[in-house]
């Protein structure tokens, strides 16, 4: 599979500069005025944006706003999800009737609407963005491991470490989770392209990521009135955002694919 | 009356409610105090006051919860702190307008998704199906804030065949739509692909080819309408993606709906016009899910006889 390695390739570098992007020589915010709009050329590789800025420096920094808004809002999400839709599944009864009340009604919005209201009520910033975004992301991971916890737990394993009067925590966590991960790692791998698809969405519509700082999103928004003149400023951070979720979602297909997954998406 | 309709109506009510309730705790819970956040913190202490009465803010918590919930059933959202209008109004004048973009994003998405689920299926692992799922990979991947600009871009910059944003006439719907509709499309092409190709293993579908049925009647008589009953269960997710995804696509092309004015008003903080919007959204989204449901269980009896 080719295209697998590329995407691994393509998420390696993404993750690289994310992680390194604090010691690069970069200058994201340096306003150059002489420079506005400069098209891409080897003075600067992709240019410069409406403040002179150059585009390549913002775009390595938009990456890093992505990884880590997604690791972040991802993992939040799946420890939240599947402590309490794995407990709830677990407990039964009362407790899990309170769950699907809950995630009933979280359900019942759209996700990036709940995601725009939260943000927008939190304000801007990057960590009421992570805020915004767990609220929305946890629902899908409690749904999956209540449904997986659901399916598992009358299993013999199960039983015996109730007769053996294991601890409900352990059992949980040393012999349903286990059990539940493969799903829930692929339905996380699926999340991180949608988490990442939203930060940029809210950062477009201003309000996520705010300057100095970059966000692709943002990046787009800012560009969008120079369409005509100077489209690199759109087409840059578009293109480094697609082909992100592109390959994420490939890797997601094909972990789907080998761990057997029956995913919700198909 | 049915009971699974008593019962799928009663969860449709409830979840009405918790989602009425969780809006108006959304806009209470906020950090810090909504009247500073409205008038700024150096305004003039009548002025809060005023602000605070004039919004209900000096009930206790309970007592607004309960005013709320009785001004929804009314149709009463609360006043508008920028425009000094009913809220209600501003959505009403708004409303169109996201209507005509979802069900055309909606019809562009069933033009793309059947032909392509339907050849993907019929010629696996060819050129087609690869080419189909290729788009749908693609489609699910591109984010609409940049789908809307690349097809300015091209074709109302480049080739001024559409303009480039407002609402002006069914010819500026088509970039919009397009834009809007592309992902359901990708999704729903994907979903009756597979689900086609389980049904086509089935043992009526050999039945029906035995009996010497032309393969357009296996595969739309018998393949595709048997598969498009997985494809409606998703299908009322969906279409709260596509809800959801509007809200962007309005503001990529400054489409006069509710979405615009949902962020143009969390820009404003206008609050009221905040919730009512969200509101609005997502009882639609209750309602069409309701509406799948049901039209579910109207195709398939084994729902209604609850058998499955």
């Amino acid at each position: 599979m080719r295209n697998v390695s590329v995407a691994g390739l393509v998420l390696a570098g993404w993750a690289l500069v994310a992680l390194v992007a604090p010691w690069l020589p970069l200058h994201p915010d340096h306003i150059a005025l002489p420079h506005i709009l400069d098209t891409p050329g080897s003075a600067s590789w992709l240019g410069n944006d409406d403040l002179g800025r150059p585009v390549l420096d913002r775009l390595l920094l938009g990456a890093r706003t992505s990884f880590w808004v997604a690791g972040g809002v991802v993992s939040l999400s799946l420890l939240i999800g599947t402590l309490l839709g794995s407990t709830a599944a677990y407990l039964g009864g009362g407790w899990d009737r309170l769950l699907v009340m809950l995630l009933d009604i979280f359900m019942a919005f759209p996700g990036i609407l709940l995601a725009i209201a939260l943000a927008g009520l939190l304000g801007p910033g990057i960590g009421n963005l992570v805020i915004a975004l767990s609220l929305v992301g946890w629902v899908g991971f409690a749904r999956l491991a209540r449904a997986q916890v659901l399916s598992l737990k009358q299993r013999e394993h199960i039983q015996a470490a109730q007769a053996l009067g294991s601890r409900t925590t352990d059992i949980v966590r040393r012999h349903l989770v286990p059990l539940i991960a493969a799903p829930l790692l692929v339905e996380a791998t699926f999340a991180v392209a949608a988490v990442v698809i939203a930060e940029s969405g809210l950062s477009f519509l201003g309000l996520g990521v705010q300057p100095p700082e970059a966000s692709w999103g943002s990046m787009i928004r800012d560009g969008v009135r120079y369409l005509l003149v100077a489209p690199h400023l759109v087409l840059a951070p578009g293109l480094s955002l697609f082909l992100v979720v592109l390959s994420v979602n490939l890797l997601g297909d094909r972990w789907r694919d080998k761990l057997d997954v029956k995913g919700e998406m198909t | 009356m049915p009971a699974y309709l008593i019962a799928r109506l009663f969860s449709a009510a409830w979840v009405t409610f918790g989602v009425v309730s969780l809006v108006f705790f959304l806009v209470h819970w906020v950090p810090g105090d909504p009247v500073d956040v409205m008038l700024g913190e150096s305004a003039a202490s009548a002025d809060r006051e005023a602000l605070r009465h004039a919004l209900g803010l000096d009930q206790p918590l309970l007592a607004q919860w309960g005013d709320f919930l009785r001004g929804v059933l009314h149709w009463d959202v609360g006043q508008s702190l920028y425009y000094q209008e009913p809220v209600s109004r501003l959505l009403a004048q708004h409303f169109a307008a996201t209507a005509e973009l979802a069900a055309a994003a909606f019809v562009v998405a069933l033009v793309i998704a059947i032909p392509a689920g339907i050849i993907a299926a019929a010629r696996r692992g060819s050129v087609w199906d690869m080419g189909a799922m290729g788009f749908s990979l693609l489609g699910v991947s591109i984010p609409n804030f940049w789908l809307g600009p690349l097809l300015v871009l091209v074709f109302s910059l480049g080739l001024g065949w559409f303009p480039v944003s407002g609402r002006s006439g069914p010819v500026s719907l088509v970039l919009p739509a397009v834009t809007l509709g592309t992902a359901l499309a990708a999704v729903l092409s994907r979903m009756i692909r597979s689900s086609l190709l389980e049904i086509m293993h089935e043992d009526f579908i050999r039945t029906a080819r035995a009996k010497g049925l032309s393969p357009y009647r296996v595969w739309v008589r018998h393949g595709l309408r048997n598969a498009s009953l997985p494809v409606l269960t998703v299908l009322g997710m969906q279409l709260g993606a596509l809800l959801g995804g509007a809200v962007i696509t309005e503001t990529v092309f400054n489409w006069p709906g509710v979405g615009s004015l949902l962020v143009e008003s969390i820009q404003r903080r206008d609050y009221p016009v905040v919730q009512g919007s969200v509101l609005l959204i997502s009882l639609l989204y209750v309602v069409i899910n309701l509406g799948t449901d049901l039209l579910y269980a109207r195709i398939d009896p084994r729902i209604r006889l609850g058998q499955a």
